[in-house]
C-alpha cells in the first residue's frame, strides 16, 4: 500500500532536481504532440534553440522579448508574496504605458534627461493606481481580487481602444486609427545594441531583492503573506501593507509598459503588452517568486517565444505551440511540487489508510 | 427598447448560463477552478472543428464537452490528487486553453458553420408557453441549446438541494474532513463535479462558436469565462439565481451594439466597458454586504489531505 507523508526535509538540490525532471517530462509530453503533427520533436526543439540563440541578432531579439517578462514578473512577485492573486498585470502594463505616452505626446520637446524620468514616474503612478484600486477593496471588504484585477484588464483594454480610436488618434495618419509616434526625446536610447530597458530590468531585480530581504516594509509583506493574523498581532497595519504593496506591484508593471512603449514600439497601441502580463504569471511562479531567479526563467521563456516564431517559418507549426509548451511546463512543475512537499513510501501492512 | 432586445439578451446570456452552472457545481465540491475561460476556449475550438469535419451537431457538441472535460481533468489531477494550489492551477489551465484554441484554430479564421447545422440550432416556438404575451417570445421562441440550458439549470437545482448525492456534495464543499469521516468518497466527488463543470464550460464555448457567432474568430470568449466566475458569486452559489445573472449580463453584453442606433454621444468603447465595470461593482457590493446566507462553500479553494487534519 502506498503511504504519503508530509516532509520538510527536502533540500534545495532535491527540489531543483524534481523541478528539472518535471520540465523534462513536459518536453517529452509536448514531443508526443509534435510527433502526432508529423514532425521530429528533436529537430523542432533544436531549431527552437537555433531560432532563439543562433545569431547575435536572434540573441538580442530574445533578450528584447525577455525584458517585459522580467519587469512584469518582478511586479507580480510582490503581490504573490502577499498571496494577493494579482492577474491584472496586463492592465497595469497598459495603464503604465498610457501614463508614459501622455507625457511623451504632450512634452515632445523636453530634454530626454527630464522627459524619460517623467514618463517613468507617470507610468509608476498610473500602473500603481490600477493595482491599488482592487487592493483597497480587498483590504476593506476582502473583495475577490482575482476577478477584480482581471476585470480591470478589460477596462484598461477598452480604455486604450477608446484613446486609440478617439482622442489620441493621429490626425496625420489619414483616418487610420493609430496613436502618433514618439519624438526621439521620448525614446529609450540603445545601450550595446539593445534599448536601455535591460538596465532598468537589472536594477529592478536588485531593488526588489533588497526590498524583500533587507527592509522593514519587505519583511511586512512576507509576514502578512504568511498569515494576516500574525501580521495584525505583530502590530502591522495589514490594510496598508496590502494597499502599498499592490501600488508597488502595479507600479513596476507600469514601468514595463513605459519600457515597451518607449523602447520597442515608440508609440502606444492596444497590442502593447503582447500578453506579457499573463505569461509573467507563469514565469513568476516558476521562479518561486525569487527575484534573482526571475531573469533566468524569463530569458528561457522569451527563447521559447522567439524560437516559436522561428519554428512557425521552418515547420509551419503555429506560433501558439510555444504557448502550449509554456502551459504544459507549468502543469508539470505545479504537479511536481507535490513530491517536494510529500514523501511517498510503500508500506506492507493493511492499515485502514488509503490513497486518495 | 423593443422586445427583440430581451430575446437577444437571452441568447447572449446562454453561454454564460452554462459556464456559471459548471463553475457553480465545481465550487460546490470545494474546488475553485479559474480555468473556465480556458475550458470554454477548448470547447469552442474542438466543437467548431468537429462541426466542420463531420457536419453533425451532436458530435460537435460532444467533442466540445470532451475538450472541456479534458481541461477539467488536468486541473483535477493537479489539485485533487497532487494538491497543487487551485488558483495557480486554474490560471495555468486558462493560459493552456488559450494556446490550445489558437493553435487548433489556426486556419479556421473565416470558416462558417454549414447551413444544415444552423437548422439544428434554429429557433422554434414551444406550444402554449410560446404564446404567453411578453414572456413567450423572449424565453420560449429560442434554439434547442437555450431550452436545454433551462432544463439543466433546474435539474442542477433539484440535484443539489433535493437528492442525497447533492447533500453529500455540499458536505464535501462545506466541511471536507467531516464528509470524509462520514464515509463520503471525497476525491471521487471532487473529480466527478470538476468534470461536470468542464463538460458545461466546453458546451458554453461551443455555443459561442457554433450558434452565437457562428464562425471562427480567435479568442471567441472575450473574457466571458471570467465574468462567469464572478457571476457565481453574484448568484450566491444558488443555481436558480443563475437565470438572473446570466440573462442580465447577456443584456449588458449586447447593449453597446444596440445603443448605437439611438445616437448617444457616448463612445461605443466606453459602453463596451459596461459588463466588466458592472462585474466589479457587483463583486464589491457582494463583499461589502457579507450576509451569512449565500456564503461560499466553507472549504472552497483548500486542498484536502486526510493525514494533515
Amino acid at each position: 500500500m502506498i503511504k504519503m507523508k508530509a516532509r520538510t526535509d527536502c533540500t534545495n538540490r532535491e527540489a531543483s532536481a524534481i523541478r528539472g525532471a518535471a520540465i523534462i517530462f513536459a518536453l517529452l509530453t509536448v514531443s508526443v504532440f509534435i510527433l502526432i503533427l508529423g514532425h521530429n520533436p528533436l529537430s523542432v526543439y533544436a531549431s527552437m534553440i537555433e531560432g532563439a540563440f543562433g545569431t547575435l541578432y536572434r540573441i538580442t531579439e530574445t533578450l528584447r522579448k525577455s525584458i517585459p517578462l522580467i519587469v512584469a514578473s518582478l511586479g507580480i512577485s510582490l503581490a504573490f508574496r502577499l498571496k494577493f492573486w494579482n492577474i491584472g498585470a496586463e492592465g497595469q502594463i497598459m495603464m503604465g504605458a498610457m501614463g508614459a505616452t501622455f507625457c511623451a505626446l504632450n512634452f515632445p520637446d523636453l530634454s530626454p534627461w527630464i522627459l524619460l524620468p517623467m514618463m517613468g514616474a507617470a507610468s509608476i503612478i498610473c500602473g500603481g493606481i490600477w493595482g491599488a484600486i482592487p487592493a483597497y477593496f480587498r483590504a476593506k471588504w476582502r473583495t475577490n481580487e482575482t476577478i477584480f484585477t482581471l476585470m480591470m484588464n478589460y477596462v484598461a483594454l477598452k480604455w486604450l481602444t477608446y484613446l486609440q480610436y478617439g482622442p489620441w488618434k493621429d490626425p496625420a495618419a489619414l483616418g487610420f486609427p493609430k496613436i502618433p509616434g514618439f519624438s526621439p526625446n521620448a525614446v529609450l536610447p540603445d545601450v550595446f545594441g539593445l534599448h536601455a530597458g535591460w538596465i532598468i530590468a537589472i536594477v529592478l531585480v536588485v531593488i526588489v531583492h533588497l526590498f524583500i530581504h533587507h527592509t522593514q516594509r519587505g519583511y511586512e509583506i512576507s509576514v502578512v503573506g504568511g498569515s494576516e493574523n500574525t501580521g495584525r498581532y505583530a502590530g502591522m497595519n495589514v490594510k496598508n501593507v496590502i494597499i502599498y504593496t499592490l501600488f508597488f506591484s502595479g507600479g513596476i508593471c507600469g514601468i514595463c509598459g513605459m519600457i515597451e512603449a518607449s523602447g520597442v514600439n515608440r508609440t502606444l497601441s492596444v497590442e502593447i503588452t503582447r500578453g506579457a502580463g499573463y505569461t509573467a504569471i507563469i514565469t513568476c511562479w516558476l521562479s518561486s517568486l525569487k527575484a534573482p531567479v526571475i531573469p533566468v526563467v524569463c530569458v528561457l521563456f522569451a527563447a521559447m517565444i522567439q524560437g516559436g516564431t522561428f519554428i512557425q517559418m521552418a515547420f509551419q507549426i503555429p506560433q501558439s505551440a510555444a504557448q502550449i509548451l509554456q502551459g504544459t511546463i507549468l502543469f508539470f512543475v505545479l504537479g511536481s511540487e507535490f513530491f517536494i512537499r510529500y514523501r511517498i513510501s510503500m508500506v506492507k501492512d493493511t492499515e485502514p489508510e488509503e490513497v486518495e | 427598447m423593443d422586445i427583440s432586445f430581451f430575446t437577444a439578451a437571452v441568447v447572449a446570456g446562454t453561454p454564460l448560463l452554462y459556464a456559471i452552472l459548471g463553475e457553480l457545481i465545481t465550487e460546490k465540491a470545494g474546488q475553485l477552478n479559474l480555468g473556465v475561460e480556458g475550458m470554454m476556449l477548448m470547447g469552442a475550438v474542438v466543437g467548431f472543428k468537429t462541426a466542420l469535419l463531420t457536419g453533425n451537431p451532436i458530435l460537435a457538441l460532444m467533442g466540445a464537452m470532451a475538450a472541456g472535460a479534458l481541461g477539467a481533468m488536468i486541473y483535477g489531477v493537479l489539485t485533487v490528487t497532487l494538491r497543487a494550489n487551485q488558483v495557480v492551477a486554474g490560471l495555468t489551465l486558462t493560459i493552456f486553453g488559450t494556446g490550445f484554441s489558437s493553435f487548433m484554430g489556426q486556419g479556421l479564421m473565416g470558416e462558417v458553420i454549414p447551413e444544415s447545422m444552423k437548422l439544428f440550432f434554429a429557433d422554434f416556438k414551444i406550444p402554449l408557453l410560446g404564446d404567453i404575451p411578453g414572456i413567450g417570445p423572449v424565453f420560449f421562441n429560442q434554439g434547442i441549446l437555450v431550452y436545454t440550458g433551462y432544463v439543466i439549470t433546474i435539474i442542477a437545482g433539484l440535484y443539489l438541494y433535493r437528492t442525497s448525492i447533492g447533500l453529500n456534495l455540499r458536505a464535501v464543499g462545506e466541511n471536507t474532513a467531516a464528509a470524509d469521516a462520514a464515509g463520503i468518497k471525497v476525491s471521487f466527488y471532487k473529480y466527478v463535479h470538476i468534470l461536470i463543470g468542464g463538460l458545461l464550460c466546453g458546451l458554453a464555448g461551443a455555443y459561442l462558436s457554433l450558434v452565437y457567432i457562428p464562425s471562427w474568430q480567435e479568442n471567441v470568449t472575450a473574457g466571458r469565462g471570467w465574468i462567469a466566475v464572478a457571476l457565481v458569486i453574484f448568484c450566491r452559489w444558488n443555481p436558480y439565481r443563475v437565470f438572473a445573472g446570466a440573462f442580465l449580463f447577456g443584456g449588458l453584453d449586447i447593449i453597446g451594439f444596440r445603443i448605437q442606433k439611438y445616437d448617444f454621444h457616448i463612445s461605443q468603447y466606453m459602453i463596451d466597458m459596461l459588463p466588466y465595470i458592472v462585474t466589479i461593482v457587483i463583486l464589491i457590493l457582494v463583499s461589502a454586504r457579507k450576509s451569512s446566507s449565500g456564503a461560499p462553500p466553507a472549504s472552497l479553494g483548500e486542498s484536502y489531505f486526510r493525514e494533515e487534519r
